[in-house]
């Protein structure tokens, strides 16, 4: 019987150590970004994120830049060339933790509320940020969705029309669904 | 001695399961550069207007976006002071290019010189690429019909609009050597109906080189060439020179060129302005892209 009991928990510390690993991810997650300026707003849609989430709290976005897709094809490519720079820096990219872990129970369906740090790097630069967001369980399946603000000047992200046609400040939505 | 063991192989196990746990960052590092190899990316903005100078350049008019193209040609600078160095004096052409696809573009345009009306299609056949599936160049094909509309001084001399017709078959191969430098070769053919002199060719050959160079984002320097390879006498080869401006939907060419046309058939076959004895004329194009139909972004 202690036998018994022994062997069920050194089972039981297995069972935990797998589930630590579980990893969900994606590889058509959405990005929208928004700007409102005083002349004009511009929305752009990237549909091809490749995302992961760990259950260890990890969390990593690939972002390719020529994935954003605008209604006006000009501007699209204004925005790769100008502005974005795409040929130098033709990806954006996040790695970061979540530093709430425990409120989350990725085995549970349900919203949690997270909060991740980690290194956000746009155009080459790379910064430590902090964002809030939330993580929906459902049936196995990850939901996250998070909106935030970055400023183009911390990234270098410099161009005429900033100011004008361009807001100093995007508003970015993360909108991804995980299997 | 049994329970030991159980308990020492459980450990192990535990041990290496985790040891292999999962660091999403190394991975996604490996991941990415694995992807960058396996990646074809196309090479965009060869040139910041769908023409060099006077001829066409291998950038076609996006999907959805029209084009309206407005370009003057002033007179020589050789004529003084008294014609303001040739700005009295001004040739226009007016036209419209429209991107049915990404890929194909259509357009017609009015010139005052000669009163010509023309007609082009446009179609990129080939992209320059690089990373897996690496391609060095970009290959444009472009077709058009000018006709003069202009009437004869002399009425015994009327001429039939087939007689007034003339064709023109390039294909523009260019490549973007860096983000600053693109280089563009154009064979040319242009086929006239009606040829001055009994002996003259109907189809006159000829070579074009351009390149553009950039010195800012939005500011490029361009230069174009053509060399004929048969030509009617009394003619010279065009060359031009000038920057292209580019804000927002607008991009302004500005340029000296030998050429008073700019049609492909006045511009590469009846240039008669020399360069060194000052037939140099002050010219711009203006293009402002307006757009027709929203580009779908698939929200």
């Amino acid at each position: 019987m202690k036998k018994a009991g022994y062997i069920f928990l050194l089972c039981t510390t297995l069972i935990a150590t797998v589930q630590a690993q579980k990893v969900f991810q994606t590889k058509a997650g959405k990005i929208k970004f928004f700007s409102t300026a005083p002349l004009e707003n511009i929305a752009a849609v990237n549909n091809q994120v490749d995302s992961k989430i760990a259950t260890n709290g990890q969390m990593v976005f690939m972002v390719a830049i020529r994935g954003f897709r605008f209604e006006n094809a000009t501007m699209q490519e204004h925005f790769n060339e100008n502005y974005m720079e795409s040929d130098k820096y033709p990806k954006a990219s996040y790695m970061g933790n979540i530093i709430n872990l425990s409120d989350i129970n990725f085995l549970k369906d349900g919203i949690y509320n997270a909060t991740t740090i980690g290194d956000l790097e746009i155009h080459g630069v790379k910064r430590k940020v902090t964002t809030a967001g939330i993580i929906e369980i459902k049936s196995g399946k990850l939901y996250i969705k998070s909106i935030f603000k970055i400023k183009l000047a911390d990234y270098n992200i410099k161009g005429a029309w900033i100011g004008e046609k361009i807001a100093k400040e995007i508003e970015i939505t993360i909108d991804c669904k995980y299997d | 001695m049994n329970k030991t063991l159980i308990t020492f192989c459980c450990l192990l196990v535990t041990c290496l399961l985790k040891a292999q746990k999962i660091d999403l960052f190394e991975e996604a590092k490996k991941e990415s550069a694995k992807a960058d190899s396996n990646k074809t990316e196309l090479t965009t903005a060869t040139f910041k207007s769908t023409r060099l100078i006077n001829g066409h350049s291998v950038e076609t008019t996006k999907k959805g976006l029209l084009d309206f193209r407005i370009s003057h040609r002033f007179g020589r600078l050789n004529q003084g002071l008294y014609e303001l160095f040739g700005l009295d004096n001004a040739t226009m052409r007016m036209g419209m290019d429209y991107g049915i696809t990404d890929k194909l573009t259509i357009g017609i345009g009015r010139s005052t010189f000669q009163k010509q009306l023309d007609g082009f299609m446009k179609y990129k056949l080939l992209a320059q690429a690089k990373g897996k599936n690496n391609f060095p160049v970009t290959v444009t094909w472009v077709s058009g019909i000018m006709i003069k509309t202009i009437r004869e001084t002399d009425p015994a001399q009327k001429r039939t609009t087939a007689e007034k017709t003339s064709y023109v078959h390039q294909v523009m191969i260019a490549r973007k050597l860096n983000e600053k430098t693109s280089l563009q070769i154009m064979p040319t053919l242009v086929h006239y109906n009606l040829v001055p002199l009994e002996n003259d060719p109907n189809d006159l050959f000829s070579l074009g080189f351009g390149g553009r160079y950039k010195i800012s984002k939005r500011v490029s320097i361009n230069a174009e060439y053509y060399w004929q390879l048969n030509k009617f006498k009394g003619y010279y080869n065009s060359f031009a020179i000038g920057v292209d401006i580019e804000t927002g939907g607008h991009v302004f060419q500005l340029h000296f060129t030998n050429s008073t046309g700019m049609t492909e058939r006045s511009f590469i076959h009846e240039t008669t302005g020399y360069w060194t004895k000052g037939d140099i004329h002050f010219g711009f194009n203006i293009s402002r892209v307006f757009k027709i139909k929203k580009q779908a972004i698939n929200d």
